[in-house]
């Protein structure tokens, strides 16, 4: 278990660069998202970024629709959130097949791996399955060696071949939030 | 609060979007939908029959990806209810080209006509300059919606809200088309996009 603390491993780490730069392989220029510690990194790379602008939602399915009408006006979108995020999609989702969105989507995730926070379990444990039941391929990266290639294979299928794709970063690789030491 | 004389939608949504030019318009799930295919299909039309709270930011989203189209989302009181949130999303991103226009009937007219919280306590126009959407506003007249068009033009001054209340009357339905895929890749076409 990598513990996270003020000074986090993910401060350090180079898998937020690697994401944001599969990003601005892919000429992704709306990066909606609902703040997630295990995002930062990645959110203050794309609110620098001259060619992509990060927006800030209130709820995740508002950025389900954003990606929908970004595409409707040509452009790509990415959202990022934490798994809880992804049961308030849920409806949303239906625009993915609908309009056969390039939808693509980097999900953290909680309420998997030393988790402390008991009320992150229900919906971390059902995250998946959500997906693949609204027809969304899931992908994993559970070690820091493995999220340039996992992200830039989503990211390759969903741009390329219009197979919506949901990339989860496991908990276990971005390390589970310390309440009490 | 129910009143006399109140807006024909169809006048209204008429009004909107005469000699549009290339205006891409976002029509809310339900009636408001109905509404822009009774004006005359486009092929800017982005019809939804579903995704109910989200047309606010289809309309985003379309604003920012083409910041020199202007952009307006036609939408009901019940539809937007659900996507409240997204008007604070809208003020922050500040896009100078989109519009947003609520019909309101203080009704859910697809379901029976039930009530919405605007016939009670809830006041859109409150909640949008809340947001941060300055130019915000309550029309009750056509002659304020005739003042409104050419605002939906201009690229620069930019989100507005614009909240019509509407006579609570039945319509004739009038259905767009409903292939969502086609709808979306027609916009894109008109826009400059080849399919993939």
């Amino acid at each position: 278990m990598h513990a996270r603390t003020d000074e986090s491993e993910q401060q350090t780490a180079a898998w937020p660069g690697e994401i944001f730069a599969v990003l601005e392989k892919y000429d992704v220029r709306q990066v909606p998202y609902v703040p997630d510690a295990g995002h930062s990194k990645l959110l203050e790379r794309v609110l620098g970024s001259k060619t992509m602008r990060g927006i800030t939602l209130t709820t995740e399915e508002e950025g389900v629709a954003l990606v929908a009408g970004a595409w409707a006006g040509g452009q790509r979108a990415a959202l990022l959130m934490q798994s809880s995020g992804v049961g308030n999609c849920i409806n949303m989702l239906s625009l993915v097949p609908l309009f056969r969105l390039p939808f693509f989507t980097i999900v953290t995730m909680r309420g998997e791996w030393g988790e402390f926070n008991h009320w992150q379990v229900p919906m971390g444990s059902t995250t998946q399955a959500v997906f693949e039941i609204s027809g969304i391929k899931v992908l994993r990266a559970n070690a820091a060696s493995e999220v340039r290639e996992v992200v830039e294979a989503g990211a390759a299928q969903a741009y390329n071949a219009c197979t919506p794709t949901a990339v989860l970063l496991s908990q276990r690789l971005i390390g589970a939030k310390v309440f009490v030491k | 609060m129910s009143k006399a004389n109140l807006l024909d939608r169809r006048t209204v949504v008429a009004s909107l979007l005469k000699d549009r030019k290339g205006m891409v318009a976002v029509g809310g799930l339900g009636a408001s939908t109905n509404d822009m295919a009774a004006a005359g299909d486009h092929d800017r039309n982005l019809y939804l029959w579903g995704a109910m709270g989200g047309a606010v930011m289809m309309g985003l989203g379309i604003a920012l990806a083409q910041p020199d189209v202007p952009v307006v989302v036609i939408t009901g009181d019940g539809e937007m209810l659900m996507g409240i949130g997204s008007l604070a999303t809208v003020a922050l991103q500040k896009p100078g080209n989109l519009s947003i226009v609520v019909l309101d009937n203080e009704r859910y007219g697809e379901t029976g006509g039930q009530t919405s919280h605007t016939a009670g306590t809830a006041d859109l126009v409150g909640v949008a300059k809340a947001c941060g959407i300055a130019d915000s506003c309550a029309i009750s007249t056509m002659g304020e919606v005739e003042a409104l068009v050419p605002k939906l033009h201009d690229l620069k001054s930019g989100p507005r809200f614009a909240n019509i209340k509407i006579d609570k009357a039945n319509v004739e339905r009038i259905l767009p088309m409903r292939d969502g895929v086609f709808i979306v890749n027609r916009i894109r076409g008109s826009l400059g996009h080849p399919p993939l």
